[in-house]
């Protein structure tokens, strides 16, 4: 047995120490919001927080996770930067195919709780790993402005 | 493809494509979950239900991947019914070709960049008609003439007697009213909805992880599987050795195919370590051999044929002699890689199947999934999902068929979800393209023009009614209709289908080869004479204003304002694209140009 923190709850899955966190997530809890896109920490698509920090779940097994809080986009919206972030990206109207999204809101929410007013180049630099196929990178930054107000 | 001027009729269809011409006959049909009458909710067709509280549910027949269609389509209807827009729902259409085939393709599918095209008027039709039932239910309940009542968001009001009846109340009784012929539709000055902006109905929850796609279908006990299919195409399985894998934890079955091999677990870790576990010795069969090379030198070596007549204007001969410009251009293989990877979900019982997707041609879906799992396609249920990025690759059915064959040897429903190295390996690529382009010159303006494309013809296979006489309308799409003013020029496509690799569409084919060796072509042909690109394509615009506005002369400021700021942007980086080729090592004819498909990311 694993006991993870995910969401300000505690869950205890029954999984193998190396399985990585995404697939304790989708497929043993459910959670759906976090999304498989490479399963290499190349795409960006499984990002979360561990301990504040945007990680790459599908690359991070659960036994290097211990008793570190874990957020996922199901909860986001109940921090500060992370709601803002969401309501940033209705007003932008970021969203396409939305596959990417969960990935690239968490990864801009962890951005704006380390760096509450960030240039372009920080933008850039924080969300380099979060590949958008239909193109919306424009709008994301501006959408992150915007949530940093 | 272009469908300029072409005028629909109330109850016939005209899809055209460029080099075909599709003629439907089209009716906004009945609903087939509704035998009007008596039932409620009221829903007069098989594109709006409108049930007793005044919500409106749109069933789109269009699938929605990132292109904003559940919204777009949805405010025609809301529209047209003079609906309110917050109480407007999206739901997914079953798979029924008669009901919810793409009149400018003659199938249900979502390609093409045709949705509005082709639903703009079926949907004012079928919302107007709708309208008209409702206001005729409030009408006889007040017992007024209907001409003296109007539909306002969700409402019909009768403004002599000041009194408004919601939709909701009148569903019943719009029920039980035989739905009129040829209900004028409204005068566009009178738009509310239309033209102007507004949110898109899919983003809230796909802000919040509540969104759910194909891949996040979970029915009760399913299990999870990956696969790997034979890595050469056409190759069998030759011998699977799995006790490794049924000892990885979690593992609780693999499924062995002719041509593939699944392992089915509790997880996508367990299915993915249990495939990483076996041992499987493969049987390439006959593309054993195939490789970049002989694709390529194929290609090449067809490219030298005469290809089969797409267009002809003029005389090309009259005018081709000395002084013709060669240039030749290849455009490699590529993969869709979709943001969500290729999945699908199936659980087979004796006599029903179900299917859980995001596809873009789901009766396709349904068909595969019959065939693989010998039932007839009315057994087979499909639950259309949103699309984590389609770009043409979900207009093909195979993931569900083989998910299909997986799942008959399945006790349980089977969730078939393809590693990120599996997607691309086993992509439906866009095709390799040779296009040959040549043109003669007189005091610096075109006066011939051949155009001869060279690649798979995928519309042959997709949609086979649309390939006639050797061409794929598609592979010369753009190639037929250049807007340059040429008095003499000549289109070929020329079949050749690369061994060992399946095609498909890709964010449109035609265009993405053709737009650019033309417009490269351009650059080659002004520099040949010293002139500005810019300049030379001017000229050769004469007879198409709006586009000549789009690209001013080298040297202003910026484009005119009428033109918008999106042809601003697009003007911005075609200049510096077209500076780039001009820095380059200047012309030369006859070679060819390679292009790499990279797309720039952050």
């Amino acid at each position: 047995m694993v006991a993870l923190s995910i969401n300000g709850e505690k869950r205890e899955v029954d999984v193998p120490p190396d399985m990585p966190l995404l697939w304790v997530l989708r497929d043993v809890l459910g959670m759906t919001g976090t999304k498989f896109g490479c399963g290499l920490g190349l795409c960006g698509a499984c990002t979360v927080h561990l301990n504040g920090n945007a990680i790459r779940s599908c690359i991070t097994p659960v036994s290097a996770v211990g008793d570190q809080p874990i957020r996922t986009i199901e909860t986001i919206g109940g921090t500060s930067n992370g709601a803002k972030v969401q309501k940033a990206w209705l007003d932008v109207e970021v969203v396409q195919c939305g596959y990417c999204q969960s990935g690239q809101i968490m990864s801009a929410t962890a951005l704006l709780d380390s760096n509450p007013h960030p240039s372009d180049a920080d933008i850039d630099a924080a969300m380099s790993g979060n590949i958008c196929r239909c193109g919306t990178y424009q709008r994301i930054r501006e959408a992150i402005k915007r949530a940093a107000g | 493809m272009r469908q300029d001027n072409v005028e629909l009729t109330r109850r016939e269809f005209v899809g055209m494509t460029a080099g075909a011409v599709f003629v439907y006959g089209f009716h906004v049909p009945a609903s087939n979950a509704n035998d009007a009458a008596k039932s409620e909710p009221f829903a007069p067709n098989a594109f709006i239900r409108v049930d007793g509280q005044g919500a409106v549910t749109f069933i789109c027949p269009q699938v929605e991947m990132g292109q904003g269609v559940y919204t777009s389509l949805a405010m025609i209807v809301a529209e047209e019914l003079d609906a309110d827009w917050k109480r407007v729902r999206v739901e997914h259409a079953p798979p029924n070709e008669k009901l919810y085939f793409n009149p400018m393709l003659g199938v249900q599918a979502t390609g093409n960049s045709n949705s509005i095209r082709g639903f703009w008027k079926p949907l004012r039709q079928a919302a107007a008609t709708t309208r008209a039932c409702l206001v005729e239910a409030a009408a006889r309940q007040w017992k007024v003439p209907a001409a003296e009542c109007r539909a306002e968001d969700g409402k019909v009001v009768h403004d002599r007697t000041k009194r408004t009846l919601d939709y909701g109340a009148l569903a019943a009784g719009a029920a039980t009213i035989t739905p009129p012929k040829d209900v004028p539709l409204k005068d566009p000055a009178k738009f509310r909805l239309i033209g102007r902006p507004v949110k898109r109905l899919d983003t809230p929850e796909k802000v919040n992880g509540r969104v759910q796609y194909g891949i996040d279908a979970r029915p009760p006990g399913v299990k999870i599987a990956t696969l790997i299919k034979s890595p050469v195409l056409g190759g069998k399985v030759a011998r699977v050795d799995d006790s490794r894998a049924k000892t990885v934890p979690g593992v609780r079955q693999v499924v062995v195919l002719d041509d593939l091999v699944a392992v089915v677990g509790d997880h996508m870790w367990a299915a993915k370590q249990g495939l990483a576990a076996l041992d499987i010795t493969w049987n390439d069969g006959p593309n054993a051999n195939v490789s970049s090379d002989l694709i390529w030198s194929r290609l090449r070596e067809a490219s030298k044929r005469d290809g089969a007549l797409a267009k002809e204007v003029g005389n090309l001969q009259s005018v081709f002699g000395e002084g013709v410009v060669t240039a030749e251009f290849e455009m490699p293989l590529l993969a869709h890689a979709t943001m969500e990877p290729m999945n699908a979900t199936v659980h087979i019982t004796p006599a029903a199947a179900d299917v859980w997707i995001g596809n873009q041609a789901i009766p396709r879906v349904q068909a595969a999934v019959a065939r693989a799992a010998g039932l007839t396609p009315a057994q087979v249920t499909v639950h259309n999902h949103l699309i984590g990025g389609g770009f043409g690759r979900r207009l093909e059915p195979d993931a569900a068929y083989d998910a299909a064959r997986i799942a008959k040897q399945v006790a349980a429903p089977v969730k078939v979800v393809w590693t990120r190295e599996e997607d691309i390996r086993h992509d439906w690529f866009r095709p390799v393209y040779h296009t040959i382009l040549q043109a003669r010159l007189r005091d610096e303006r075109i006066v011939g023009w051949k155009h001869k494309v060279t690649g798979s013809a995928v519309v042959a296979r997709w949609l086979p009614a649309g390939f006639k006489n050797g061409v794929d309308f598609d592979g010369v799409d753009a190639a037929v209709d250049v807007p340059y003013e040429i008095p003499n020029y000549r289109v070929e496509f020329n079949r050749e289908e690369p061994p060992g690799i399946n095609t498909a569409f890709w964010r449109g084919v035609g265009p993405n080869n053709n737009v650019f060796a033309i417009e490269s072509f351009m650059d080659e042909l002004a520099r040949s004479v010293g002139k500005d690109p810019i300049e030379f394509r001017r000229a050769h615009l004469e007879k198409e204003p709006r586009l000549r506005a789009s690209i001013p002369p080298s040297g202003a400021a910026s484009v005119p304002t009428t033109t918008c700021s999106r042809s601003s942007r697009s003007w911005t980086s075609w200049r510096a694209a077209s500076a780039r080729i001009r820095s380059s090592s200047g012309v030369r004819t006859s070679r060819r140009n390679r292009v790499c498909g990279r797309r720039s990311t952050w």
